[in-house]
């Protein structure tokens, strides 16, 4: 009885698409459902649409006291600024070797950690170390920098001090650029190096013990087991992981950046979000600043797209 | 026998390697939570180098705690937590049990216009001059109703919702019930389970909120905790007063055990909800968020 009631409702809904009438009794009906999500559909048009068609700045001489209507239409002259001025390529080199070295260095680590604590046979052992790496990830950036700079700094900072202490020179981890990507790459695996255990764990846990039993079987020892059966078990979650990561590699965590930054690293510390903050936000130029996001955006939207398709294509889920 | 001896040295190796790790992990926060409770002057004299101060002492905690603008800045950002919160659960939740819902006309282009949403990033420009059409700049609300929901949660939520059958709405629509009361009475309190963890991960996201608040907030009373810490812990030439050295020359003390007190202040939140926050994503509730 009810699963006919949900039969009939659902071949209304494909022959009713003809039917202007009836679609308006349904919505009729169905009014109170409308009314919960008329918050959420207006969230999303005014914070999220709107902002899409704002885009559109990026074509204006956009001055906020003319409004939209009223600015200049100025085709792709903030892009021309933007790609022949001298910053562009200083933006680029930084976001790509931040983001190469987050790659190279950070991704390895949870798939290591992750197989090691397989390897835990104590339930409470292995729980405890979940939940001591699980934890930075959820301290905020201002909190994680902060600690970064109690500790590091050169003027009170407790490795500096015992640097001294042992009769060497101080460093200058926060202020010299050439210490810079590596610090903040180090600074990534602390905090979030941990939390990414999260989904490797998942895949390992869907391993068919069997296959444990056979390589045992054929006399292979513990470390063998994990690099012919876990390794290859979870290959897949990781070359999907990769992958829809390179779909992200123009994204640079602009609060890490922007707290980590200072005027003696500026060089190699700017980003496109920085850089869009500063000039925009703070000098307010609205249209350059909107032109130089919206090319990050299409490049990041192609780069999201087409990895995601190479992630289904090797036959994984992709996100989308 | 030799091998029960490898296994042996296998399992001590890979216990080994992981308390090096957990250790990595902690000791730095470990070390700013004891120091928080040395006195000023022991810091200074040991150059910070101990692991356990001879006296204990609050010291650090009352300069900060009688510190107007750090308690109006913990008060912000409280505010934040369980206003925002609520707001963004009822708003995430009712949004998403009608688009779990097959009858609703026009499901599929609501699910596309927030799909969409997700897929592509407008940058910081076009939301900013949004909000500060709206005249929400240095208001709380502009740190709230701009982060009001996310297209992920929205679609984890309407996953779950998914999975409630017909059947149960139409008993309480026999009863007289209307859409929104069945979601008040039925829905709500059949989703509190995973209600409990979306507030969470929203409450924490609410209180770490920093980027909106630099993007919005201009005015010294309105920050939350996370500006006014920016501020005080890190030397930066950008923002002006720097909180830390003026409590400290106001009290002729180094600032450092200062800093650290506070660092354990705005992450005391953060721990005390961490055993239930652990509870859910080990469930993997959350295994959504974490592909992002």
């Amino acid at each position: 009885m009810q699963k006919a009631f949900v039969e009939a409702r659902e071949t209304q809904e494909v022959k009713g698409k003809s039917s202007f009438q009836s679609a308006m009794r349904d919505m009729l009906r169905d009014k109170y459902l409308y009314i919960l999500a008329l918050p959420g559909i207006l969230y999303f048009l005014i914070f999220k649409y709107i902002p899409m068609g704002g885009i559109l700045i990026a074509f204006q001489d956009y001055s906020p006291y003319q409004g939209f209507l009223a600015s200049k239409w100025v085709g792709f002259e903030n892009f021309e600024r933007f790609f022949t001025g001298s910053e562009f390529w200083n933006l680029f080199r930084n976001t790509m070797m931040i983001s190469l070295l987050n790659l190279v260095f950070f991704f390895p680590v949870p798939i290591i950690v992750s197989l090691l604590l397989n390897e835990v046979h104590n339930v409470k052992f292995k729980s405890f170390i979940q939940s001591v790496v699980y934890l930075p990830h959820f301290f905020s950036w201002v909190i994680i920098a902060g600690i970064t700079f109690l500790l590091f700094s050169r003027t009170g900072g407790i490795v500096n001090n015992v640097i001294v202490m042992m009769g060497l020179e101080k460093v200058d981890f926060l202020t010299n650029p050439d210490y810079f990507w590596i610090m903040l790459t180090l600074q990534s695996i602390w905090k979030e190096a941990g939390w990414g255990t999260v989904i490797f764990l998942a895949a390992i846990a869907g391993t068919d013990p069997a296959l444990y039993e056979a390589a045992k079987m054929d006399g292979a020892n513990r470390l063998q087991q994990m690099w012919y059966v876990t390794l290859p078990a979870i290959k897949n979650v990781v070359i999907t992981l990769l992958i829809l990561r390179l779909g992200h590699v123009m994204d640079v965590g602009f609060e890490q950046v922007y707290l980590m930054t200072s005027s003696a690293v500026s060089s190699v510390s700017d980003v496109f979000e920085t850089y869009v903050f500063r000039m925009g936000v703070k000098n307010g130029q609205f249209s350059f600043t909107t032109a130089v996001g919206l090319f990050k955006s299409i490049v990041g939207l192609i780069l999201v797209v087409s990895t995601n398709w190479l992630a289904k294509k090797f036959g994984e889920d992709g996100i989308y | 026998m030799t091998k029960s001896i490898k296994g042996m040295t296998f399992d001590f190796t890979i216990t080994a390697i992981l308390i090096f790790i957990g250790l990595i992990t902690i000791v730095p926060f470990l070390y700013i939570v004891v120091v928080s409770f040395a006195t000023p002057s022991e810091y200074i004299q040991k150059a910070g180098a101990f692991i356990f101060p001879s006296k204990w002492t609050l010291i650090n905690y009352q300069y900060l705690l009688s510190t107007g603008a750090f308690v109006k800045a913990g008060g912000n950002s409280a505010f934040l937590a369980i206003v925002g919160t609520l707001l963004s659960l009822a708003v995430t939740s009712s949004f998403a049990y009608s688009l779990s819902r097959k009858r609703l006309r026009g499901r599929k282009t609501l699910l596309m216009l927030v799909l969409i949403s997700i897929l592509f990033n407008p940058g910081i420009i076009p939301p900013y001059l949004v909000v500060k059409s709206l005249g929400m700049i240095n208001s709380i609300w502009s740190l709230i109703i701009p982060a009001l929901t996310s297209g992920w949660y929205i679609f984890l939520m309407k996953s779950f919702y998914d999975s409630i059958p017909a059947g149960l709405e139409e008993a309480a629509s026999i009863d007289g019930c209307n859409d929104i009361g069945i979601w008040v009475k039925i829905i709500l309190p059949l989703s509190l389970p995973s209600l409990a963890a979306f507030g969470l991960f929203y409450a924490v996201s609410y209180w770490n909120v920093f980027f909106n608040a630099i993007l919005y907030i201009n005015d010294f009373n309105k920050w939350p905790l996370q500006v006014l810490l920016q501020n005080m812990l890190i030397d930066s030439s950008t923002s002006g007063g720097d909180l830390a050295n003026q409590i400290a020359s106001e009290q002729e003390m180094p600032k450092e055990t200062l800093k650290m007190a506070a660092v354990v202040v705005a992450t005391v939140p953060i721990i005390l909800v961490y055993p239930f926050l652990q509870k859910h994503f080990a469930k993997g509730v959350m295994v959504g968020s974490v592909k992002e």
